[in-house]
């Protein structure tokens, strides 16, 4: 190896490797889509379970807050069209979401074609996530899947009529209909797990907080994953527990 | 002590590989786990057998050539350490031990335990330098670098290149690797030319080479013998941000 000093140059654009694509194709763009994506749906999630705890009002109260989201900005605005755009962008959100999700597996797994025969528990600082994320997310599209049938389009509901929210809440948690109410609170689980790790994961896709604020979006992120997960779960509990009637 | 060790053999790229048992008495335990697998070699040839092909050069922890997957765990179970710096000590007479390479789609194995990791030379190529002519050693206080910024600079330099980031990572990532390039040369002054396409470069190099995306989990710094932080990953995401839509 040469020891001469010589002036070098940067390598010109086209000797570099190319991207295969733009950079919001690559894993970091595709990060960037899933963290922006999600960080809207935990606003969603926030909103939607603060909601529900109008079911403690009373039947009046929680019907007209039902009512109350889709008249909201008339006479302003025609009726429902305020609800439809939070549902287009809801929609938006959760199909970048999974898209990138789905992406982003798949080059996984195609990093690691060949397996260790040899496995030890994960030991990172978010080694719960190595097991939740992915599974968890399967049960939460099934949850969601199950949750518009049941209290959006109401097929698998007793209470048909669409205007009373309170009454399809009550049915749908009845002590005799327990297994939805295990379903409910299984996919609960599923969401605090997803919560307590992505929060801080996408924070720190997004903005790379140093090492202190790491640590304290990481502790927020479970603060948030908890209050949530315990804001949503009263409901079917009183329910079936026959506190609200 | 003695030792029962199951060691991944293959002959070469493209023939299919298998775990091997291998049975070996009188380890000392002041030997390293590569003095251990000398002792074995030695043995294997006056048997007339092929040795375990591995990879290793300083073996004082400095040079990342050491890469040994040791019962699921990069550089085996003591942390901030190079497999060369792992001693027998760390073992159990009758211990099972499972031997295998880096697994990912970016790191071929060539034979045995010895993995191409020309894959991350090609990331350097494409980012991880700097312009700026330095000549001999300038004065140190020529260039005037905050103390916090030279730290932290310095703690991600550490890296060796050893590949044990992607090796430990579900996604098989290097983006531990990738963000402690980026954080050891966009910290200091004379890296701050390339800073935008240095980033922009390295991505699409790492991306084409077939390493997964990041997670978060955090497996690649608890695997790292360099002890290099997740904070490097979260450097190399906002910088990429700000040269992604600068680009755009």
């Amino acid at each position: 190896m040469s020891t001469d000093l010589q002036t070098r140059t940067a390598a010109q654009p086209g000797e570099r490797a190319r991207a295969p694509q733009g950079p919001w194709r690559s894993n970091i763009g595709l990060k960037i889509i899933m963290a922006v994506s999600g960080i809207l749906l935990v606003l969603f999630i926030i909103a939607h379970m603060a909601g529900n705890l109008h079911v403690f009002e009373g039947r009046e109260e929680m019907n007209a807050y039902a009512a109350g989201l889709r008249s909201f900005g008339e006479p302003l605005l025609p009726h429902e069209s305020f609800l439809w755009i939070m549902r287009i962008g809801l929609i938006a959100a959760a199909l970048a979401h999974i898209w990138s999700a789905v992406v982003l597996t798949r080059r996984a797994m195609v990093a690691r074609p060949v397996r260790y025969a040899s496995r030890k528990p994960a030991r990172g600082e978010s080694r719960h996530a190595v097991a939740t994320m992915r599974w968890g997310a399967i049960v939460i599209v099934l949850f969601v899947v199950w949750h518009l049938l049941d209290l959006t389009w109401r097929t698998v509901n007793p209470v048909k009529d669409i205007h009373d929210a309170y009454g399809a809440v009550l049915a749908t948690f009845s002590p005799e209909r327990w297994p939805v109410t295990v379903f409910y609170l299984l996919a609960l689980v599923a969401l605090g797990f997803h919560l307590r790790h992505g929060i801080w994961s996408a924070v720190q896709t997004i903005s790379g907080p140093n090492t202190k604020w790491r640590g304290r979006t990481q502790a927020i992120s479970l603060a948030v994953a908890v209050v949530v997960v315990a804001g949503f779960a009263i409901v079917p509990l009183a329910v079936t527990f026959e506190l609200v009637s | 002590m003695k030792l029962s060790l199951r060691i991944w053999r293959q002959p070469d790229a493209d023939t299919p590989g298998k775990m091997v048992s291998y049975e070996i008495d009188d380890v000392s335990e002041d030997a390293s786990f590569l003095e251990m697998l000398d002792v074995l070699n030695e043995r294997l040839i006056a048997e007339g057998e092929d040795p375990v092909a591995f990879d290793h050069d300083c073996r004082e922890g400095i040079c990342g050539a050491c890469s040994l997957m040791i019962d699921g765990q990069a550089h085996g179970p003591q942390a901030a350490t190079t497999t060369c710096q792992l001693h027998m000590r760390k073992f159990k007479d009758g211990d099972q031990i499972d031997v295998e390479p880096w697994r990912a789609g970016a790191f071929p194995v060539i034979k045995d335990l010895v993995v191409d990791r020309t894959a991350f030379d090609r990331i350097i190529q494409a980012g991880g330098y700097i312009s700026a002519p330095t000549g001999t050693a300038p004065d140190a206080h020529a260039v005037p670098v905050p103390k916090q910024d030279a730290d932290a600079a310095f703690s991600a330099a550490a890296c060796i290149g050893c590949g044990a980031c992607v090796a430990a990572c579900p996604n098989g990532s290097g983006m531990l690797f990738m963000g402690a390039k980026v954080a050891h040369l966009g910290l200091m002054p004379q890296g701050q030319p390339e800073r935008h396409t240095r980033v922009l470069g390295m991505v699409a190099a790492h991306d084409e080479a077939g390493f997964g995306g990041c997670t978060n989990t955090g497996e690649c710094a608890a695997a790292c013998p360099k002890e290099i932080g997740l904070d490097v990953i979260g450097r190399l995401n906002r910088d990429f941000r700000k040269a992604a839509a600068r680009a755009a």
